[in-house]
């Protein structure tokens, strides 16, 4: 009954064909933040004696894919982590789409509400099913019905190549297949920017690929992306600008193919040495 | 297929699919591989068949064979020469089975006490039957119609004629019923709170939450029932002092959300970071997060936890007769030395039926929460 009358109201407003192709399905957040997506300025991050972040400052365009590399423990999580403030700081400023992260919880759910995040370890609910996974979010924090969630979850499901499994649990899918659950789940929250971290690196190598082609779908979609990973190859074919982050610190940032062929710095040389042998 | 000389190896067709080798089948199988695989295990076999053969034997002649069922007084259970050793008095529970229920409640009033066992087994059943229809309404039902029903049942309400029934007059199962159900029902939502409030970022919150805790798990559940029926009238003005049983009440729910907090906390520690981040990078607020994804999967790995401990409230209900309450424990004591019954068996048989009764209720709460975590589990598994 409801969900009649709202999308007869909807369809009277004129909302309806934007409510099909854009499934934000939100008013408020319709148009988008006109600045750069994300500004971290002059950041420093401290684990009590141990200067984790020094002195990060980035600017990513909206639209722009990043891929940040660099050895283990150099910050380049905790960079990511920043932006939605999964990790507090102690100096420096974010803006994610014009609002300044602080420790007013309203800005940070604003913030996290519009940009999602795809982990390690998928992270996913075990004790819901993938499509709950995926309509937990739009239901409770985007307030859709719950007939909308599932069908923008299905969508999401298809568009990772998944929607037969969407009544199973995730214990009894594959690591590839469950990352591209937890891709589906982030994106029905119609994020304005997705950020990776590291989502291949707990993956067997078969299914790495499954993921990195859901994800260059993505990068060609136009949606602003951080990823943080070591595959090279995904860096040099979709990445705007590659960013190498060493002991705390920003390195080297640079388009790809200066990145990989010309690269500046000797500690990227050194990395990239490493990496490619 | 050909294993190569030098140890190289390249295959030629695809090893065939074959069922798993068939497992020793039938009862007779079964006896071989469980109870008769060596002369050792044969030796434990016999023993303990021999031991509880015997045991058996004794237990059925004692309660069944030689059991007394039916008599007027002490005359029936006495040793005679057509009954030389008498066995269990069950003529004696017979007689006195309406007290253990109903205690000192007025004869013409149980018909209330049995409309409210049978609202409440209604209640348990709707919740309790996972696939029942409307849940919702069942947990509305069970959470908020039932406490004001039985109140007005059994405490009576004079405006619509149900006449009042003081609480001294309450006994039996019917107590131990109530302080149960009421205890079970109070301590989870109680001990999630406390267990929060023990993570809590803020100290005042934090320091109340552990304060509770380790006062009330550091001291007996006697102490706490004798302050709660000594200490609570004093913190009160006089006339809104608390009924004697509603005191022994909220004793025993403080105690128990005590213990469940810890099992909480247990569960809560146990769900990896991982999740807190994922829900929160979803942008789930503090208390969405703890309700939808935090809690059903700490009371998921705690469930046995839970059960043991209201297993264990379930037989703590027996301690309120020391504030003065007629549990059913209680009313066997006093029924017990009843001179008109005075056997030797009677004790027995009178423990002997309070076991039986206190075994069933917890092995029924233990049965059903295994039922339902082979159920959760199995969404679980590969």
């Amino acid at each position: 009954m409801r969900a009649a009358w709202k999308r007869a109201w909807r369809a009277r407003i004129g909302v309806e064909s934007t409510v099909m192709e854009n499934p934000r399905n939100e008013p408020q957040a319709a148009a988008p933040h006109a600045g750069p997506a994300v500004e971290v300025i002059g950041l420093h991050k401290w684990y009590g004696d141990f200067h984790a972040l020094r002195d990060i400052n980035l600017t990513v365009a909206r639209g722009e894919r990043i891929v940040i590399c660099g050895p283990s423990g150099g910050g380049k999580s905790t960079v990511l982590r920043c932006i939605n403030r999964l990790e507090d700081w102690q100096q420096g400023r974010i803006v994610v789409d014009g609002i300044e992260l602080t420790d007013d919880p309203k800005h940070i759910v604003a913030v996290r509400r519009d940009v999602g995040m795809v982990f390690q370890h998928f992270n996913l609910f075990p004790h819901l099913t993938v499509l709950e996974n995926c309509t937990l979010a739009p239901i409770w924090v985007r307030r859709m019905s719950k007939k909308d969630a599932e069908e923008l979850a299905m969508r999401y499901l298809a568009r990772v190549k998944i929607p037969e499994q969407a009544e199973k649990y995730p214990a009894r899918l594959s690591g590839g297949q469950q990352q591209r659950v937890a891709i589906a789940r982030a994106l029905c929250m119609s994020p304005t920017i997705m950020l990776f971290d590291e989502p291949t690196s707990a993956l067997d190598p078969e299914m790495v690929k499954e993921v990195l082609d859901t994800m260059v779908e993505l990068a060609n979609d136009g949606i602003t992306m951080l990823v943080v990973s070591h595959e090279m190859g995904f860096a040099r074919q979709v990445a705007d600008r590659v960013i190498l982050m060493d002991e705390g610190q920003i390195v080297e940032i640079n388009a790809p193919k200066a990145f990989f062929d010309s690269p500046q710095h000797e500690r990227t040389r050194l990395f990239l040495r490493q990496v490619l042998r | 297929m050909a294993r190569a000389a030098d140890g190289f190896y390249l295959r030629a067709a695809p090893a065939e699919r074959r069922p798993p080798p068939a497992a020793r089948a039938g009862a007779i199988g079964w006896l071989r591989a469980n109870l008769f695989s060596s002369p050792g295990n044969v030796a434990l076999t016999l023993v303990c068949a021999i031991f509880i053969a015997w045991t058996a034997a004794h237990v059925l002649r004692f309660f069944v064979l030689d059991a007394v069922w039916s008599g007027a007084d002490r005359e029936a259970c006495l040793a005679s020469p057509a009954n030389p050793e008498p066995g269990a008095c069950w003529a004696f529970v017979r007689v006195w089975l309406s007290y253990f229920v109903y205690g000192f409640y007025p004869i013409g009033a149980r018909w209330r006490v049995d409309l409210f066992f049978l609202a409440l087994a209604f209640g348990i059943a709707w919740l309790a039957w996972l696939a029942a229809p409307r849940r919702d309404i069942g947990a509305f039902y069970f959470f908020i119609v039932l406490p004001i029903l039985s109140f007005f049942l059994l405490s009576g309400a004079p405006l619509i004629g149900l006449s009042a029934v003081p609480t001294s007059l309450w006994g039996g199962i019917l107590v131990t019923i109530v302080v149960a159900t009421v205890g079970i029902v109070a301590s989870l939502p109680l001990g999630i709170v406390l267990a929060f409030g023990r993570r809590s970022d803020i100290a005042v919150v934090k320091f109340f939450s552990v304060t509770f805790i380790e006062f009330v798990r550091g001291v007996p559940m006697i102490t706490v029932l004798f302050m709660a029926s000594v200490m609570l009238p004093l913190f009160v003005p006089e006339r809104f002092t608390p009924d004697k049983l509603l005191r022994a009440l909220i004793g025993v729910a403080l105690f128990a959300s005590a213990y469940m907090a810890e099992v909480v906390r247990g569960g809560l520690a146990a769900v990896p970071r991982g999740q807190y981040e994922a829900a929160q990078a979803l942008g789930l607020p503090y208390w969405r997060m703890t309700a939808l994804v935090i809690l059903p999967q700490a009371l998921r790995v705690t469930l046995p936890n839970i059960v043991n401990t209201f297993i264990g409230l379930f037989k703590d209900t027996t301690l309120v007769f020391v504030v003065g309450i007629f549990d059913f424990l209680r009313t066997i004591e006093a029924a017990r030395v009843d001179p008109h019954w005075a056997t030797p068996v009677t004790s027995v048989t009178g423990y002997a039926f309070a076991a039986v009764f206190y075994f069933l209720c917890c092995y029924a709460m233990s049965r059903y929460a295994r039922g339902v975590e082979t159920r959760l589990a199995r969404a679980h598994r590969r």
